[in-house]
């Protein structure tokens, strides 16, 4: 079995950046990412995109090429492609590349999968023709495609900068229908404190609004009664707004109400997760440096930095990133406490700053209550089909958490594993029930947490020799 | 099968590759993602749902919803995973015939 120092999950902002730390550090790292090839969601195939998409797509972007570049050590074996399905205490890492199972034995973890879009079940969400804009920019910063004819529905800024980018790729959207109200934003101001440490990011806001206006590109504030409307793909978004009923016709619907920690790898650890009310999910319990608390019978020792660890954007993300390395390096002896704590300090600094808009963004772009509070009809688990109404009667007839609720309608047993509905049920099922999110819970994730085949399986137990076939594997063309 | 794709492509993808969409042949630009890929063609259903029946297509595009899931090669896959490979045979598990 290859042996590595670090094995890093998740290769965008946080990962790639505690990459390059601990390998400056003179720790061994294999960083893993089931997509082939490095940047996250936030720099998704940024090395591939060429000067106009760059120009679409903005300096944010194309700045995370700094990242990839520091990739470029030979103590780090960038492992494209790699599904990890499961993690053991110790720590062996099993995951499938190739169609081939491999495990990968690392002296210390570091969990770096970041955010997952918000569930936002409105009636209508499951048709094609709708995504959410996080799969959008994706489409944009992979593929270079531009969606014809789009709406984008719910809040926060991501839709901005997302809408700005299609006005400067030439195809404006033809809408943005915003669920915040007035009313979010002026109890937003209340945070005008953080609003100085975030000075750069509320510029930036300000930029991308008064690119929307001079594009002419409509924006709808205090939309309710959302509904996607289309029978075999989406035609059109219908919606209230004040006393007004509108009908917008469209090819594409772009879904967005804030992101949320992916939990599937650290709850799968036993990682202990706490309800985060501001932040409206869980969001796991870390210490300064990103280690893990283990709940009763939880994995000890694992890390965790970027979104993953709690929403903070993907410069945060890449501070955290470092931060966990260094404490990791100091842990295997690499460096002394006094230097670890020397280069901490500056980017705790940075991260404050980076951290200092939250409060004033999640007090302006609240989720929207629609999504959180389904009618009855509306699907919430796509994969196996199950209404917000089922889920409320499973509750009527005494299901008490999202874990019996998979005895009673297969929610979360799907592919997606809870990933999309898993807060969705939680929400659902606490407001039914009269409990807390905390005291609800959360589906337990189980491994494997990423498909696996029987082939691939039997490839590693046939021969024990898939894992040593692996040419980019740690450990190969390096003395160590 | 419809070929209007409801994207427009910013770029002149590079050279094209052929692949079998449910027996058929379709040019898809070589190393792309799959399911973008698929999208820019005008693919706009990739499955059918095993409960209903009903119409799926890419949602999240990155890795977390399984709404993009085709058969490659026989085997059900995540289409915003995996790039263009000349020659792949891909197949729309219970996709209505036309989308």
């Amino acid at each position: 079995m290859h042996e590595t120092d670090l094995a890093v999950i998740g290769s965008g902002p946080a990962g790639m950046a505690a990459a390059a730390e601990a390998a400056g550090l003179g720790l061994r790292v294999a960083l893993l990412d089931d997509q082939p090839r490095p940047g996250g969601q936030a720099y998704r195939d940024v090395d591939r995109v060429g000067p106009m998409r760059g120009a679409v797509l903005g300096p944010d972007f194309v700045d995370g090429r700094r990242l990839t570049a520091a990739l470029d050590d030979p103590r780090i074996s960038h492992l494209g492609g790699a599904g990890v399905w499961a993690i053991e205490p110790g720590f062996t890492i099993c995951y499938s590349r190739e169609n081939a199972a491999r495990l990968l034995r690392a002296r210390r973890v570091l969990l770096a999968t970041g955010a997952l879009e918000r569930p936002m079940p409105v009636p209508g969400w499951t048709l094609p023709g709708v995504m959410t804009a996080g799969g959008g920019q994706i489409l944009l910063k992979q593929a270079g495609l531009v969606p014809r004819r789009s709406v984008l529905v719910g809040t926060g800024p991501l839709l901005y900068l997302f809408a700005v980018q299609m006005v400067r790729a030439g195809i404006n959207p033809a809408a943005l229908i915003e669920t915040q109200t007035r009313g979010d934003l002026a109890r937003a101001l209340r945070h005008m404190g953080g609003l100085f440490g975030g000075w750069g990011y509320m510029t930036e806001g300000w930029r991308l609004l008064r690119v929307l206006q001079r594009a002419g590109v409509p924006r709808i504030v205090g939309a309710q009664e959302i509904v996607i409307e289309g029978e075999d793909r989406a035609e059109a978004v219908r919606f209230r707004r004040g006393g007004a009923q509108h009908r917008l016709p469209c090819d594409t619907v772009f879904l967005h109400h804030g992101v949320v920690p992916n939990p599937q790898a650290a709850r799968s650890l036993g990682l202990d997760h706490r309800w985060a009310p501001r932040q409206q999910c869980f969001v796991p319990v870390c210490d300064a440096w990103g280690e893990a608390a283990a709940a009763e019978g939880g994995v000890e020792g694992v890390f965790l930095a970027g979104d993953g660890a709690g929403i903070g954007g993907a410069r945060a993300a890449e501070l955290q990133g470092r931060l966990a390395a260094l404490r990791i390096a100091e842990g295997l002896g690499r460096i002394g406490s006094d230097e670890r704590d020397g280069r901490a300090k500056p980017l705790r600094r940075q991260l404050r700053r980076e951290l200092a808009v939250r409060p004033f963004l999640d007090a302006a772009y609240p989720p929207f209550a629609e999504a959180l509070r389904p009618d009855d009809t509306t699907m919430v688990c796509r994969c196996e089909e199950v209404t917000a109404g089922e889920i409320r009667r499973a509750a009527a007839q005494g299901c008490p958490g999202p874990n019996r609720l998979k005895g009673f309608l297969r929610a979360g047993m799907g592919p997606c594993q809870g990933r999309v509905c898993g807060l969705a049920v939680t929400q659902i099922l606490a407001e039914a029930t009269g409990q807390s999110p905390d005291e609800t819970g959360y589906f337990h994730i189980r491994p494997p947490i990423k498909p696996l085949t029987l082939g691939a399986l039997a490839a590693l137990a046939e021969t024990g020799e898939a894992v040593g076939t692996d040419k980019t594997a740690p450990g190969q063309g390096d003395a160590a | 099968m419809k070929t209007v794709s409801t994207f427009l492509s910013l770029e002149a993808p590079g050279p094209r590759v052929r692949v079998w969409l449910d027996g058929a042949p379709l040019h898809l630009p070589h190393g792309a993602n799959l399911a973008a890929a698929l999208l820019a063609a005008g693919v706009n259903t990739f499955r059918g749902t095993a409960c209903s029946g009903a119409p799926r297509a890419p949602y999240c595009m990155m890795g977390a919803c399984f709404d993009c899931m085709i058969e490659v090669e026989g085997e059900t896959r995540q289409a915003c995973l995996l790039e263009v490979a000349e020659d792949m045979r891909l197949t729309r598990p219970g996709a209505p015939g036309d989308a």
